[in-house]
Formats: structure tokens, sequence, C-alpha cells
């Protein structure tokens, strides 16, 4: 038995469903502890980097005329416990957050939670979409690339990828802005639906399943028109990155034994492709998949600027370019939290994909 | 006596010529020794065999399958005969299963496909394979991974999978290689019943002489893309004629040849 914690060479099937799926619990339990420890030490980051930024954040709040007053200005500080030292300033930040209190933004002069609650779904549809894309688009380019290796078909995906890999992010969405709205009129324009339509109620924060769960076709079919154009933009990039690896994961697959010894078997083509080959290459793509939804968090700040799409880059942006400090602290949170629970799904993934980590 | 296959004159060339010319002919219930160090072109014959060489890889001569040429056969035809009239058992069973897959899987897909089996047919076909090459627990087995079974385990499981169609001709490369010596003469003992049982051709690919003196009813030795001696396993030990031949035996720890020569420099 190569197994460590069992020696269930005699065991019966229910003892070992039983034992077996323990470790798969605890070792989620990890994931998750270390991801609260994580938060706080993301939480720290953010106030700390927040707080050394230069630049009077009294006279940002208040508008230089008022910060010119000295009472207002004592008035202001004392309120925000701003004479207190950095560690008190700290918890007292911290005592908010658990209150759910993430201050007033600067900019809209709401609720910064308020905020953040309209801003986060805009920006992770396009982001689920746009990784759902990409990976679809570059499984079938890298695994063909992989298989005609050196051929043509090859030759092609390494050009198509180069050039996704090339392009600028900001060039391209404003070129295709351009080109499909304002020249061919077959995009319709900025923004996450047209203004002639009403917003669905909110559900899920995503337009489109919320005009789905609504019943609304019409709303339905002008939000996923809004969002193909960014998506796109932001897809070629990611298909660049990760046709390349795929290409590279599935290369070092198809040379494995265990491809050699199903092909050995009389499994027909498609068979060794879907259930041996990219069943194979599923790790290190997943490993990819979760950088890759990092790097395109980050590419939608650009997007989102041309397409005018009212998501967390253009809250980011906004809030920085105005010294908004708590707009800044909880953008800087809460992309911390998405990148958390990117990797925990990750984790949770490897569980799910790979029997020696669930059972192991 | 023509053979149930029948290798003739057979060329494999990958960028140089790598087997230059091989002749074989395997007999159903007779396990057939392919000897020969690494490099020597054994294992490429074998892949030949059933199609599975890289790309750039040309082949000549012959490969029939009874009536049937195999060379040059299209890939879809190639797929019904794979596992179903020749199955292959490689060197590691620890990488020629798929670690994501569990053992019930991989041992009924191509038997559904050959077969035309349903699920539970299959299932039950696989329990009866995995019984007959002694994994215990057989039908829990089923819905376990490769990694939470022993080396010897993973090997008997690979060779329920080839077995599992009912196959002609079983090709093993160097099939107790990687797995510990005492577990190697287990595995060895249910070839050579199997070969028998079910009137199986074995094509036994292996470097090392000491598991070929075991089961071995016939004995080719390859060296450098051809072979340079074969006869039945009692004269090959007996009576070898080559000088190269008498060098691998006189490699054997514990030898009881003589010969008095010594491995020849290679310089290929």
């Amino acid at each position: 038995m190569s197994t460590g914690t069992t020696s269930a060479g005699t065991a019966g099937p229910r003892t070992r469903t039983r034992r077996a799926r323990s470790p798969l619990a605890r070792y989620l339990l990890r994931r998750a502890g270390t991801s609260v420890l994580l938060l706080i030490g993301v939480t720290i980051v953010t106030f700390t980097l927040t707080n050394l930024v230069p630049g009077d954040p009294v006279s940002a709040a208040l508008g230089e005329g008022a910060a010119q007053n000295p009472e207002t200005r004592e008035a202001f500080i004392r309120s925000r416990g701003l004479d207190q030292p950095f560690v008190v300033q700290y918890f007292l930040y911290m005592g908010n957050l658990l209150r759910g209190d993430l201050g007033t933004s600067l900019v809209t002069g709401r609720a910064v939670t308020t905020d953040l609650a309209t801003a986060v779904p805009a920006t992770v549809e396009i982001a689920i979409a746009a990784i759902v894309v990409s990976l679809a688009v570059s499984i079938v380019l890298g695994t063909l690339a992989a298989y005609r290796r050196g051929l043509v078909a090859d030759q092609v995906v390494r050009v198509v990828t180069l050039v996704g890999l090339s392009v600028p992010t900001f060039w391209l969405a404003l070129v295709s802005f351009y080109l499909f709205f304002l020249q061919l009129r077959i995009a319709p324009g900025s923004g996450r639906i047209s203004p002639s339509i009403t917003p669905p109620p909110r559900v899920t924060g995503f337009y489109t399943i919320d005009y789905l769960l609504n019943g609304d076709g019409v709303g339905f079919l002008d939000a996923a028109a809004h969002l193909a154009l960014p998506v796109l933009v932001l897809s070629l990039v990611t298909i660049g990155l990760l046709t390349r690896f795929i290409r590279t994961s599935v290369l070092e697959v198809l040379a494995s034994d265990y491809v050699r010894a199903a092909r050995a078997k009389g499994v027909s083509g498609a068979r060794v492709v879907l259930d041996y080959v990219l069943r194979g290459a599923s790790l290190p793509i997943l490993t990819v998949v979760g950088v890759a939804f990092g790097a395109l968090l980050s590419g939608t700040v650009l997007v989102e600027s041309v397409f005018s799409w009212p998501g967390l880059g253009t809250y980011a942006y906004n809030s920085a370019s105005n010294l908004d400090l708590p707009g800044i602290m909880g953008v800087g949170l809460v992309v911390g939290v998405i990148y958390l629970v990117i990797n925990f799904i990750v984790d949770l993934l490897y569980g799910v994909l790979d029997p020696r980590v669930r059972l192991a | 006596m023509t053979g149930v296959l029948t290798i003739d004159e057979l060329t494999v060339d990958i960028g140089r010529p790598l087997v230059k010319g091989v002749s074989l002919d395997l007999h159903p219930g007779r396990i057939h020794g392919l000897a020969g160090e690494s490099g020597s072109g054994k294992t490429l014959t074998s892949l030949a065999v059933l199609g599975l060489l890289p790309r750039q890889a040309t082949t000549g001569g012959s490969v029939r399958l009874g009536d049937t040429e195999l060379l040059r056969m299209g890939r879809r035809e190639l797929n019904r005969i794979r596992g179903r009239r020749i199955a292959m058992v490689f060197q590691d069973p620890s990488s020629a299963l798929h670690p994501q897959l569990t053992v019930g899987h991989q041992l009924t897909d191509h038997v559904r496909t050959h077969l035309g089996l349903n699920r539970s047919d299959a299932r039950d076909h696989a329990v009866e394979m995995l019984e007959r090459v002694a994994v215990p627990n057989a039908a829990d087995a089923l819905g376990r991974y490769p990694h939470q079974f022993s080396g010897g385990q993973r090997q008997r499981i690979c060779i329920a999978i080839a077995l599992a169609c009912d196959p002609d001709v079983l090709l093993a490369d160097e099939p107790t290689t990687a797995l510990d010596v005492t577990v190697q003469a287990g595995i060895l003992q249910l070839l050579r019943d199997l070969a028998t049982e079910r009137e199986l051709a074995v094509l036994l690919v292996t470097h090392d002489l000491g598991v070929m003196s075991a089961i071995a009813d016939d004995v080719a030795v390859m060296r450098d893309g051809r072979i340079v001696e074969a006869a039945d396993r009692a004269t090959i030990f007996a009576a070898p004629q080559h000088d190269y031949t008498r060098g691998l035996l006189a490699a054997l720890p514990g030898s009881r040849l003589e010969t008095g020569t010594h491995l020849e420099e290679d310089g290929a």
C-alpha cells in the first residue's frame, strides 16, 4: 500500500469511503484557515499602504477651502481618530470593517460598501465571462497545436497567441470600440445596458443572470450584447497566455505512458483526448487559470474605462485620482478578497480533480 | 509453421535506422523473449507492431496478424486491433495508469468499445479479470485509484486491462523491470500461466536474461537493430552461438555458464 493513512488493502467499501472523505475535509479546512490569516494580512497591507500615500487626506476630504480653517480641520481629525497612533487607527479601521463599515466615499458621497456592491458584480461578470471564453478557446487551440506540433495549424496558433500577447489591451479596446460601434455599428455602445432599458431587480448583481431570473429576454440580450465586446477584448490576452501553456501541458501529457497505454488499448482518438489527455493536463491548467484570472482583473481597469463600464476598475481609478482613501482601501480589500476566493476555489478544484489530493 | 503474429524484415527509421530487418514468429501459448540491451531496438519493435511509434518514424517490412498486414493500416482500423487482438503491458505500471481515473474506468472503457458491453456487464467482466490476476477485493478495487495500490498490484491491474478483451497477442515491454525483486516472480508466473491457459502469444521484451530464462519458450537476442541469435530457450542458454549472447549470459549474476568471453566494447 502506498497510502500512508490507511492500510486498507483489505478494508471494505464502507470504511474506505468514510475514511477517505475526512482528508478532503481536513485539507479544505486547512486552506480556509490559511485564507482567514491571509485576509488579515491583506487588511494590514492595504491600511498601511494607504496611510503611507503622500498627500493630505484631510484637505482631500474637506476641500481646500474648509481645510484652511484650523477648527474644522481639528474637528475632522478628531472625529476620524486621525490623531491616534497608527496601531490604534488600524484597530479602529478593523472595528468598522467588522461592522461592515468601510467609510464614506469622497467621490460619490455614498457608503463605500454601497458603491462596491454594484461595482464588484459588474467587474466579476466581465471577468468570469472572459475566463470562460478564454478557457474554451485556449483548450481547443492549445490541444490542436500540440497534436499538430510543428505543422501548419501549430504555426497559425502560434501567430494568433503572439498577437494576443503583444497587442496592448487599451489599444485593442479603443480600436474595437471605434470599429464595431462607431463605424460598423454592430456593437452596442458603452455601459452595461442601453439607456432606454431599466436595470433588472438586483439578485446576483450580474445583469445577464438577473434579467434571466426576471424572465426578461430583451434585457438579457441587451446586457449580453454590451458584455460581448469588452469580454472579447479582455479574452484575447488571456487566450494568448493560456493557449501557450495548454499546448505545453498537452505535449507533456501526450508523451506520458498512460496516453500511450490508452492508445494501445484501442480507445478512440476523441476519448483519448477527453478522458486521458485533458484530464491529465487539467491540474497545471487549473493552476495557470487562477493566475490568469488575476491578470484579467487588472486588465479590466483599462477596458472598463474605454467602455465606461461601472465596475471595480472605474471605481478604483476615480478613487485614486481623487485621493479618496476610504474608496482606495475598499478597492484594495475587495481585490485581496477576490484573490483569496480564487485561490480557495483553485485549491478546492485540485481536490476535486486529483484523487491523490482528495484521498491521500 | 506460421505464427499468429509474424514480423518480417521489420525496419524502423527515426532520423536514422534503428531497427534493421527484424523477423519474429509468435505462436499461441508460447512466450517469445526478445532480449538485448537498451537502445538495441527491442522496444521499438514492439511499438511498431501496434503503430505506436512517434509520428516522424518510418517503417518497412511487414507485420502480419494472421493474414492482415498491420504496418500500413489506418488509425481507425488499427484501433479495432489494439487492445482487442493485440494488447500491451508497459514497463512502469505507476505511469501507465492514469492517476486521475479509477481502476474501473481504465479497465472497462476499451471493453465497452471492443466488446460492446453495457456498463454493468463491463463491470462484472472487470471484476472477473481482477480476480484472475489476483488483485484482492476486486469489486472494491474498481472504485479506487492507481495510487492506492502497490507496484505489483498495479502491474497486475495493467495485465488485467491488457487481457480484458481476450486478445491473441500480448506485447510485454519490460513488465517486471520497475518492480521490486520480491514481486517480479509473481508477475512472471502470472504471465506464464495466462499464456498457457488463454493460448496467448506473448512477446516478452526485456534486457534481463534472468527474467527470460525463467519463463520464455523461445529467445531472440537483439543488438544494434538486428537479431543476432534466435533459438529455443534450452539451446540459447546451453549453447549460445554468438559472442554477444555469451557476453550477456556471462553478465548474469550467479551465471552457471563459463564462456570466458566478455561483452565486447560497444562502439555503436
